[in-house]
C-alpha cells in the first residue's frame, strides 16, 4: 500500500510540475508575450489590441498572482478563454476528448487483433515465411510516417476504390453505420503501426516463454497443444506487451495530431493545430494540459498493474 | 564505426547521404524558382522530374527537401547528443544530488509528448527551423541521458576506471578519455534512433505547416501542398512520400545494424 501511495504521489507532483511549466511557459518568452502572440505577419500589432489581450491575459500582473490565478482555475475545471473567439476551451476539450479516445480505443483494438495472433503464430515458427514476410511487413509499417501511410490509404481505399469516405465525421447518434464508416481509415491507419510494434513485442516474449519449464511440463502431462499455447504460454507472455501498449497508447494521444489532421477527424489536435496557427495561447496550453494529465496517468496506471501483477516492483 | 557502413544498409545510407549533399553542388535548377507558365509541366530535359504546382523544378526541391531534413534531424540529435551525454555521464559518475536532480528533470521533459513540445514551441516562438532544431533538440535530450547514465553505472565501477583513477587521473579525464570511449556503442545506436524520430517529427510538423517554412522544400509540406491535386497530379504527391519512406526505411535499417555491430549478444560481431 506504501509502494502505491509514493507512486500515486509521485505522479501527481510530476503533474503539477507539468502543469507549472505549461503555464509558466508564455513568461519564458523574450519580449512582450502579448505583443509576440498578435504579431502575426512581422508588422507590429495595435497598441490597444495588445492591451487588450494582455488584461485578459493577465500579463499585467505580478507572474505569482498569474500562477495562482491560473491554479486556482484550474482546480474549479476552468482551462480559459480563446483569445480568438472567447469561447470556454474546457468545454471544446471536453466535448473532442472523447472522439479522440474513441479513435485511439479502435486503432488499440485493432493493432490487438491483428498483433497478438501474428506475433504468437511468428514465435511458434521463427523460420517459416509466414514469420519472415510479417517481421519485413512489421518493419515496413514502423516505417511509414503516419500522415504518409494516412493519405496513401485516402488514394486507394476513397479516390481509386471508392469503398470507404475520405474523413470527416459524423456523431454516432445521427448515423452509426456512416460514423463506423469514417471511423475504419483513421483508425487503422493508427492501428497498423501500432500492430507492428505490438507484433514484435508479442513475438519475443513468446519466444522467451516457450522453451520453459512449465510448458514441458504442461505438453507431457497432455495438455492439448492449442491450450498450452493460449492458457499456459500466452497469459505468461502477455505481461510485457501489456506494458509497452499502454506505454504507446499515451504517446497515440499526441501523435493522433498528424492523423486526424488527414481525416478531418473533429478530435483534440484540430483544436490544437488551429490554436497553434492562430497562437491561439489559451488553447494551445489547455489541450497540453489534458493530454499531459491523461499521459501521466496511463504511466501510473501501467506501473501499478505491473505492482499488483510482480510484487518484485513494489521494492 | 567504418564496418557499420560496410554493410547494405550503409552503403544505402551513403548513396542518400551523397545524393542529398554533392548532387546541390552540380548546377540543379533552382528549387525557389518559379516558372507560373509551366506549372505540372511533365518531365523534360531541363526538368528530368517535371514541375509542381509553381512550376518549381521537382527533383531539384526532393533534392533539397532530403537535405535539409536530414541537417535538421541530425543537427538536432548532435546538439541533444552533447547535452544528454555530458549530463548523464556526469550524473552518472559524480552521483548524488546532480544525479538525482538530472534525472528528475529528465523525467519531467518526458512528461510531455514530443509533438506537443514541439507545437508548444511554435506557439510561442513561432514555427520555422529556428524553433525546431533546438526544440527536437531538448525532446531527444532525456534519451541520451538515460543511455549514457546507464551505460557510466555499468562501466565506472571496472578495474581499467580504478586503474586510471589510481594513476591520478582527474576526474574529466576519466570521464572523456577512459568512460566516454567505452560507452560509445549503444551513444551511436541510441544517436542513430533519434536522427529517424527527428526525420519522421520533422517531416510531421512541416506538413502541418509548422516546420520548416514555404517557400523553402520539406517532404512534409511537399506531401501536404500535392494532396489537393492528388487526381490529376499523383507524381506530386507520390515522389516526396517514397523519399520520406525510404530515408527513415533505410535509416531504421542502418540503426538495427548499428545495434548488431555494437551488442556483444547478438554474436556475429562486426
Amino acid at each position: 500500500m506504501g509502494w502505491f501511495l509514493r507512486r500515486v504521489a509521485q505522479s501527481l507532483l510530476m503533474l503539477w510540475v507539468v502543469i507549472s511549466l505549461v503555464f509558466l511557459s508564455i513568461n519564458f518568452v523574450p519580449g512582450d508575450p502579448a505583443e509576440l502572440l498578435l504579431a502575426q505577419d512581422g508588422g507590429s500589432p495595435d497598441p490597444i489590441m495588445v492591451e487588450m489581450l494582455r488584461e485578459e491575459l493577465g500579463l499585467n500582473r505580478p507572474m505569482l498572482e498569474q500562477y495562482t490565478r491560473k491554479m486556482g482555475d484550474l482546480l474549479q475545471g476552468d482551462l480559459g478563454t480563446s483569445i480568438v473567439d472567447g469561447s470556454p476551451v474546457g468545454q471544446e476539450v471536453m466535448r473532442r476528448l472523447p472522439r479522440t479516445l474513441e479513435l485511439i480505443g479502435a486503432a488499440g483494438i485493432l493493432s490487438l487483433l491483428i498483433g497478438i495472433p501474428a506475433g504468437v503464430l511468428s514465435a511458434l515458427r521463427p523460420r517459416s515465411l509466414f514469420s519472415r514476410i510479417a517481421a519485413l511487413l512489421a518493419g515496413t509499417a514502423q516505417s511509414i510516417p503516419v500522415f504518409v501511410l494516412g493519405t496513401l490509404f485516402v488514394i486507394l481505399f476513397a479516390t481509386v476504390l471508392g469503398w470507404l469516405p475520405a474523413g470527416g465525421f459524423t456523431p454516432f447518434g445521427r448515423d452509426p453505420g456512416r460514423h463506423m464508416m469514417l471511423l475504419i481509415l483513421p483508425a487503422a491507419t493508427i492501428a497498423l503501426g501500432l500492430s507492428a510494434i505490438v507484433f514484435r513485442i508479442t513475438r519475443a516474449s513468446m519466444l522467451d516463454v516457450l522453451p520453459l519449464d512449465f510448458i514441458r511440463t504442461a505438453r507431457a502431462k497432455g495438455v492439448p497443444a492449442r491450450r498450452v499455447i493460449i492458457r499456459h504460454a500466452l497469459r505468461n507472455a502477455l505481461m510485457p506487451v501489456i506494458t509497452v501498449f499502454a506505454l504507446q497508447l499515451g504517446g497515440l494521444l499526441a501523435g493522433t495530431v498528424l492523423v486526424e489532421t488527414v481525416f478531418n477527424w473533429p478530435g483534440l489536435s484540430g483544436m490544437l493545430v488551429a490554436g497553434v496557427n492562430a497562437r491561439d495561447y489559451p488553447v494551445v496550453t489547455g489541450v497540453i494540459v489534458v493530454v499531459s494529465a491523461f499521459y501521466i496517468g496511463l504511466n501510473l496506471l501501467v506501473d501499478v498493474i505491473y505492482g499488483l501483477t510482480d510484487p518484485r516492483v513494489r521494492k | 564505426m567504418k564496418k557499420a557502413f560496410k554493410s547494405p544498409p550503409g552503403i544505402l545510407l551513403l548513396a542518400i547521404l551523397a545524393l542529398a549533399f554533392i548532387l546541390p553542388l552540380f548546377p540543379l535548377p533552382d528549387p525557389l524558382a518559379i516558372d507560373v507558365d509551366a506549372r505540372y509541366a511533365g518531365p523534360s530535359a531541363a526538368h528530368l522530374l517535371g514541375q509542381d504546382e509553381y512550376g518549381r523544378d521537382l527533383m531539384s526541391r526532393l533534392i533539397h527537401a532530403m537535405r535539409s531534413a536530414i541537417v535538421i534531424s541530425g543537427g538536432a540529435a548532435l546538439l541533444a547528443a552533447i547535452i544528454g551525454v555530458t549530463i548523464g555521464i556526469v550524473a552518472g559518475y559524480v552521483r548524488g544530488i546532480s544525479e538525482a536532480l538530472s534525472l528528475r528533470v529528465m523525467d519531467v521533459i518526458l512528461c510531455f509528448p514530443p509533438l506537443l513540445l514541439a507545437m508548444l514551441a511554435a506557439t510561442l516562438y513561432g514555427a520555422g527551423p529556428k524553433t525546431l532544431v533546438p526544440v527536437l533538440a531538448l525532446v531527444f535530450v532525456p534519451s541520451f541521458t538515460r543511455v549514457a547514465h546507464a551505460s557510466v553505472m555499468t562501466v565506472r565501477g571496472q578495474e581499467y576506471v580504478d586503474a586510471v583513477k589510481l594513476m591520478g587521473a582527474s576526474a574529466p579525464r576519466i570521464i572523456f578519455r577512459t568512460i566516454l570511449p567505452n560507452i560509445a556503442g549503444p551513444l551511436f545506436v541510441q544517436f542513430s534512433f533519434v536522427v529517424v524520430m527527428s526525420v519522421v517529427l520533422e517531416s510531421g510538423l512541416s506538413y502541418l505547416g509548422l516546420g520548416v517554412l514555404p517557400p523553402e522544400p520539406s517532404l512534409g509540406m511537399m506531401i501536404g501542398s500535392a494532396r489537393a491535386t492528388f487526381a490529376d497530379q499523383p507524381w506530386l504527391l507520390f515522389a516526396p512520400c517514397m523519399a520520406l519512406v525510404v530515408l527513415v526505411l533505410v535509416l531504421n535499417a542502418f540503426c538495427d545494424h548499428l545495434r548488431h555491430v555494437f551488442d556483444p549478444r547478438n554474436g556475429s560481431g562486426a
